[in-house]
């Protein structure tokens, strides 16, 4: 199928009037960046349901939105294991027992948390981890974009590289954090509603979810699966060969429901940001409870139309192609384009490609804006220039700092971004690399918010020992069919997982193992540094509770909690 | 920070709710538009739904905000 498409003057007034209102928010905000708070941390005023939808779309880019619709056409409902397993409970776990110690004490950013709880060095080494891996992730969604505007639109890889650089930048810069976030739920909706009448299309034409089931049996059959090996969830994943995603039980409820959910959600700054924005304790509290009701419902919008597309490739009458690399294998991340081009019109298809370049430029936003915070506070006040007698010049100052890296993110994000257009396979290498990070940091965090025996030096070395474990076993197992080293073996291949999924997910449980035990081993060998009185607001046993009886029951977030789990409880049930 | 987020949301599907309805309406006697999305007028439809979330945001803003507990 050919992949551009063309577009009517309609399709780019919906484009325009969009980029308008996002650098519109941006500039109405300008007046209010009087300091390093507003500019950097929003000022601590973000009601919670601003900051929960933000929460949520920070994580829904453009790569999630690509790559879970392809996931859908490649492994069917399964793919939804990454959400009512893989993201729920840890949100939940989040909200109820974390957050309070991540906006209670009063840290700007999780490295800053790092150095209250344990010490300087484990903050250096988290900080300098974290900021060249949100650069590098930037840099990848930028050239992601500008390489599908140039097949799709016809655009100029260049100038849709620099433009999306400039506008990202431009309501950044403008309005720091709060503009990031507020754009983040502009862009939530435009996300929600630009995709919905492919939903509605899509199932209208397999003839709904019993009409999808039944045109999936055959496909299944065809693979050696169970007919609804592509319609259920946990039914035959019994063991990895019985199911499309190649993973039996235990992989996924350890791999993804533990380690990789964990490690994502409640440690990564990049989600945490926006929650720590909040305006009070309580609304930290609910900001991931609140992201968590669409994200449950977010399979529905992106996975489903994927496994229609699955179907539709599967019935030669329906005429529905996706494209190809040279190899001829599918390039499942591009099936919502094809997606988009087969079913809408102009006029909505505008309002699609609108909702895939917000998604886009949330994910960047979201990494600048993460990026300038963690530069600012844990790189440059800690180690080059400490905070003055000054405040009120030292507010300016570090203001002025924050706008500095704002454009200097932007500025290194355009390099790797073409870095990543010269050197593709290492900047996936890299990427994977740095995934290794969040499972390790999981382990050293839980510890520290739970165990207050817990010491810096054994943090410290906790990390640097899981990540180089998840080096390790990344150098020696490969997923099969592996054509480049990027994919793993780079040592030796001691082991073949039959799925690149199954070799990840081990790889996060090893890394997390290991970070575990040796932080435990080393804390019971080494002295703590902190007293009982320096951990209060940090350690859960020597905090006082978050008292929650002066709410009415229905407003409190252990009720909020408690119905998020039922829902994801019933779905999972409704599609087992 | 002193900005409600409903408005610039509010105005915005209005906004995108008027175009598409009425660009909906004229392109409705075009039978090889809607050709793909099964002759429904998926322009119209996403229009008018926009265009009701538009002025349901607007009118929120209106609203007084609770007092803080």
């Amino acid at each position: 199928m050919e992949m551009s498409f063309d577009l009517k003057w309609i399709d780019y007034l919906v484009m325009i009037i969009y980029f308008v209102f996002v650098l519109g928010i941006g500039w109405a905000l300008k007046k209010f960046m009087k300091d390093a708070n507003a500019f950097l941390e929003a000022g601590r005023s973000m009601p919670a349901w601003v900051a929960g939808l933000a929460f949520i779309s920070t994580n829904l880019g453009a790569l999630e939105v690509m790559g879970m619709t392809g996931s859908g056409a490649k492994y069917g409902m399964l793919t939804t294991h990454f959400y009512w397993v893989g993201a729920i409970p840890a949100m939940v776990f989040l909200a109820m027992f974390m957050m309070p110690f991540y906006y209670g004490s009063k840290a700007r950013s999780v490295p800053e948390y790092l150095k209250l709880r344990y010490d300087e060095k484990t903050r250096g080494l988290n900080a300098i981890l974290f900021a060249v891996m949100t650069i590098l992730s930037s840099g990848i969604s930028m050239y992601a974009l500008a390489i599908l505007t140039e097949k799709v639109l016809g655009w100029n890889f260049h100038v849709s590289l620099l433009l999306s650089a400039a506008i990202v930048l431009g309501y950044t810069y403008l309005g720091g954090l709060s503009s990031a976030i507020y754009n983040e739920v502009l862009q939530f909706f435009i996300i929600v509603i630009g995709l919905l009448p492919l939903v509605f299309l899509s199932l209208h034409q397999v003839g709904g979810w019993e009409g999808l089931q039944s045109q999936l049996a055959p496909v299944a059959a065809s693979h050696g699966y169970e007919p609804d090996a592509y319609t259920t969830m946990w039914r035959h994943s019994g063991t990895a060969g019985g199911n499309p995603l190649g993973v039996e039980w235990y992989g996924i409820l350890m791999g993804l429901g533990f380690v990789l959910s964990f490690g994502y959600w409640c440690t990564n700054f990049l989600i945490v940001q926006r929650a720590m924005a909040a305006e009070s304790p309580r609304a930290a509290r609910n900001t991931p409870l609140i992201g968590a009701i669409p994200k449950m419902f977010i399979p529905f919008l992106i996975i489903v139309p994927g496994m229609v597309a699955l179907a539709l490739m599967n019935n030669p009458a329906a005429q529905f192609t996706i494209p190809t690399n040279e190899a001829g294998q599918p390039i499942y991340d591009y099936t919502i384009i094809s997606l988009l081009k087969y079913y809408l019109p102009s006029g909505a298809l505008g309002l699609g490609i609108t909702a895939l370049l917000a998604s886009f430029m949330s994910g960047m936003a979201g990494n600048i804006s993460a990026f300038n915070t963690v530069w600012t506070y844990d790189i440059y006040q800690s180690y080059i220039r400490p905070t003055t007698a000054n405040k009120e010049a030292d507010d300016k100052h570090y203001l002025k700092v924050g706008r500095l890296a704002t454009i200097f993110g932007v500025l290194v994000s355009i390099a790797a971004a073409y870095l990543a257009s010269m050197f593709g396979n290492i900047m996936d290498f890299l990427q994977t690399i740095f995934s290794m990070i969040n499972a390790p940091l999981f382990a050293v965090i839980f510890l520290g918010m739970f165990w207050k025996r817990s010491t810096g030096h054994a943090a410290f070395t906790g990390l640097l020992a899981g990540f180089l474990v998840a080096l390790l076993h990344h150098g020696l197992t490969v997923p099969a069919g592996a054509t480049t080293l990027v994919k793993g073996g780079w040592i030796a291949a001691l082991h073949v997982y039959p799925v690149e999924m199954a070799q990840n997910f081990w790889t996060a449980i090893f890394a997390f193992t290991t970070s575990a035990l040796v932080t435990v081993v080393i804390s019971l060998l080494t002295r703590r540094t902190k007293s009982n009185d320096e951990l209060v607001g940090l350690v859960y046993s020597l905090t006082p509770r978050m008292k929650e009886d002066h709410v009415v029951w229905y407003k409190r977030s252990s009720t909020l909690a408690v119905v998020v789990l039922l829902i994801a409880t019933i779905l999972t049930i409704m599609f087992w | 920070m002193g900005l409600d987020i409903k408005l610039p949301i509010g105005l915005m599907f209005t906004i995108f709710g008027i175009i598409l309805t009425v660009y909906g309406m004229f392109t409705n006697s075009d039978p090889q538009m809607y050709q793909k999305s099964f002759l429904v007028n998926i322009n119209l439809w996403s229009g008018i739904g926009m265009l009701i979330f538009g002025i349901v945001m607007l009118a929120l803003t209106k609203r007084k905000k609770p007092e803080k507990e």
